[in-house]
């Protein structure tokens, strides 16, 4: 009965209550989401690269390294020479060796420079391989392979000719060697989806006639022809190597790291991921403090809320002791109410959050390549619902003695 | 308790408001028999709340002793003077009797709740408390209507009712139909009357109209009980 009489008592100031409870859940859902971002963006990040055992380029943070290779975020200072390249490549202890050559752009997306081995040998979530949905992976110098976001932003079908860019967000462009979509990747949830992959023949290919960042006035040179050319780099902006055996490949990476020729740099992905945490762990930690701040504002509000309810409920109170309810009656019967609110609150602020996934989950991956799962809500997640109505609870035991008070004051003699 | 024991009984009662050295109520001897209907008549601030609050135990004493039914309520622990107060009295005030947002029916099974002995008075408390509304004169859908919804003068019924569920010996009622019109006055204490003569409880209303004194078996002034009042002391 009590149950009933604290929700009915509810029911009758639904307007306010009803606030009370949209605030907590738009507390919840923020909170819940940032977390669903947060844990999303991690998992992504993580699952980006999977059996790359070391990522060499010119020496610089490993962050940064692991960044632009990987992430195609930020540029790199420098590149490493082909002649370097060829020198680890050469090494016994490398299994496998991709160069990459990044640079160039198409509209949004960046343009990468790489040999058939990259579509063998880059592995995302848990050791997948890259698929070709569409088409196949290029066999001519002017092929191009799509990622999957790359098709579906700019509409692309396989055989559609690609101009590409030099230079990232730049105006000037490569258009008179034209590229053509041979193949369209399986979406991947990883930067491959916003990729457009080249051969590094055909990065050099396009350079033929570029010097110092321009094109040399008046100089073309016809597709066949350069379809004829040897088209080596002088350098590639970083490549992944595969190990022979795991034991192997701290001296491979020392190695590298002391290569005499050339200031060189060769992280463990995994690692450098550990250290991008770390530095991403201080946004994050404030990320979570201020979603937890706006809960506990709500439940403030709350609190506000039954406060001033109080007074105009005196009489309510005063009825329930003349029948004989003990103070303590009154300060569950607040308590119950708090936490029946901080409940409904917490259950409509879960629906907004899968409400909100499902709209966003698109724009999310569209804008951010970050893919948020809408799954079952973890026990983690469940335990945050728990605590919010815990708290409600406890932050209504402020108004609830304030009652209880109140009503040993008052007794049955309120009249108003 | 023989028949003749009092159903209430005050002895050198005194009382002081905590932090108001100007009031006091002060009652030497006040006792009623049981089944007696009984008026209190004061004027408003002559005190008549303070001592309902007395008899209610919501307060205790400063001395002396008040028995409901052979009890001192002031000896009870607050929990127990609590659980005492359900169990014994039925209380029906001026007016805002009922808790708005709930069913007349959970009003009136209210004190129930609170009073396990009194419930077990009831074979069955929901079919008491229709039969108790039918008897008052509410219609089934009153009784299925939010207390909210009703007029004053069936939420006094429901009052009535739920101060008579479960027969407490004694039903207390502070100016019960000073909200009412005259018509309805006369009807509701008819109603009154007749349902606490079937529980044979004992009834003390309080009033400050005089008139309505013809009704009740015994009618006692304030000042009679409370002479040592000091007003401005």
């Amino acid at each position: 009965m009590i149950l009933r009489l604290a929700f009915g008592s509810l029911l009758a100031r639904a307007l306010t209550v009803g606030m009370t409870i949209l605030a907590i859940a738009l507390s919840v859902a923020l909170f819940l989401g940032v977390e669903k971002v947060r844990t999303g963006a991690k998992a992504s990040f993580a699952d980006t690269i999977s059996g790359t055992d070391l990522i060499v380029g010119a020496r610089s943070g490993s962050v940064q390294l692991l960044l632009y290779s990987v992430f195609r975020i930020g540029n790199a200072t420098n590149n490493m020479t082909w002649e370097s390249y060829l020198d680890i490549a050469a090494r016994p202890e490398v299994e496998w060796i991709v160069p990459i050559s990044l640079g160039d752009s198409h509209r949004q997306f960046r343009v990468m420079g790489t040999t058939q081995a990259f579509f063998e040998r880059y592995k995302f979530r848990a050791g997948q391989s890259l698929r070709v949905a569409q088409g196949a992976v290029m066999e001519d110098l002017f092929d191009a392979v799509i990622g999957a976001d790359v098709a579906a932003t700019l509409n692309y079908s396989v055989g559609d000719p690609i101009v590409v860019a030099h230079g990232l967000a730049s105006f000037v462009e490569h258009e008179d060697q034209p590229f053509r979509v041979s193949g369209i990747l399986e979406k991947t949830g990883t930067p491959v989806d916003r990729t457009v992959i080249v051969s590094l023949r055909a990065i050099e290919a396009i350079h033929v006639d570029w010097q110092s960042g321009a094109q040399i006035p008046g100089r073309s040179t016809p597709a066949d022809a350069l379809r004829e050319m040897t088209l080596e780099p002088a350098a590639v902006t970083a490549a992944l190597v595969g190990v022979q055996g795991r034991l192997q490949v701290f001296g491979l990476q020392r190695a590298i790291n002391e290569y005499p020729s050339e200031p060189l740099l060769a992280i463990l992905p995994g690692v450098a991921l550990q250290e991008l945490w770390q530095i991403v762990g201080i946004a994050e930690t404030a990320l979570i403090a201020v979603s937890g701040m706006v809960v506990v504002t709500a439940l403030i509000g709350m609190m506000a809320t039954i406060f001033s309810s109080l007074n105009e409920r005196r009489r309510e109170m005063a009825i329930l002791r003349a029948m004989g309810a003990r103070p303590r009656v009154i300060v569950s019967l607040l308590v119950l109410e708090a936490a029946m609110m901080a409940a409904l609150g917490a259950i409509l602020g879960l629906g907004l959050l899968y409400a909100g996934l499902v709209v966003a989950q698109p724009m999310v991956d569209a804008a951010f390549g970050l893919w948020l799962p809408i799954e079952r809500p973890a026990l983690r997640e469940l335990w945050v619902l728990a605590a919010v109505v815990a708290a409600g609870a406890i932050v209504s035991l402020l108004p609830a003695i304030r009652a209880y008070r109140m009503s040993l004051a008052d007794g049955m003699m309120v009249r108003n | 308790m023989g028949s003749d024991d009092p159903i209430l009984a005050l002895k050198d009662v005194r009382y002081r408001w905590a932090g108001r050295a100007s009031f006091a109520l002060a009652i030497a001897d006040f006792s009623i028999l049981p089944a007696q209907r009984v008026l209190l008549l004061g004027e408003s601030g002559s005190g008549k709340s303070t001592l309902l609050s007395l008899i209610c135990g919501t307060i205790t004493p400063l001395s002396g002793s008040v028995a409901v039914a052979g009890t001192d309520i002031a000896a009870l622990s607050p929990a127990k003077r609590d659980r005492f107060r359900a169990e014994e009295i039925g209380l029906i005030f001026q007016q805002f009797n009922l808790l708005p947002y709930a069913s007349v029916l959970d009003n009136i099974l209210l004190p129930l709740r609170f009073a396990p002995l009194r419930r077990a008075r009831v074979a069955s408390p929901q079919q008491a408390a229709r039969s108790l509304c039918s008897d008052l004169g509410l219609s089934e859908d009153a009784v299925s209507a939010q207390a909210g919804t009703l007029s004053v003068g069936q939420q006094q019924r429901v009052a009535a009712a739920r101060a008579l569920i479960g027969a407490p010996p004694l039903i207390i009622a502070d100016e019960p139909t000073s909200a009412l019109d005259a018509a309805t006055q006369a009807t509701f204490l008819e109603l009154l009357f007749a349902q606490t003569r079937s529980c044979d409880s004992t009834l003390l209303m309080v009033s400050h109209d005089a008139r309505l004194g013809v009704h009740f078996d015994r009618v006692v002034e304030m000042s009679q009980i409370a002479p040592a009042m000091q007003v401005g002391a």
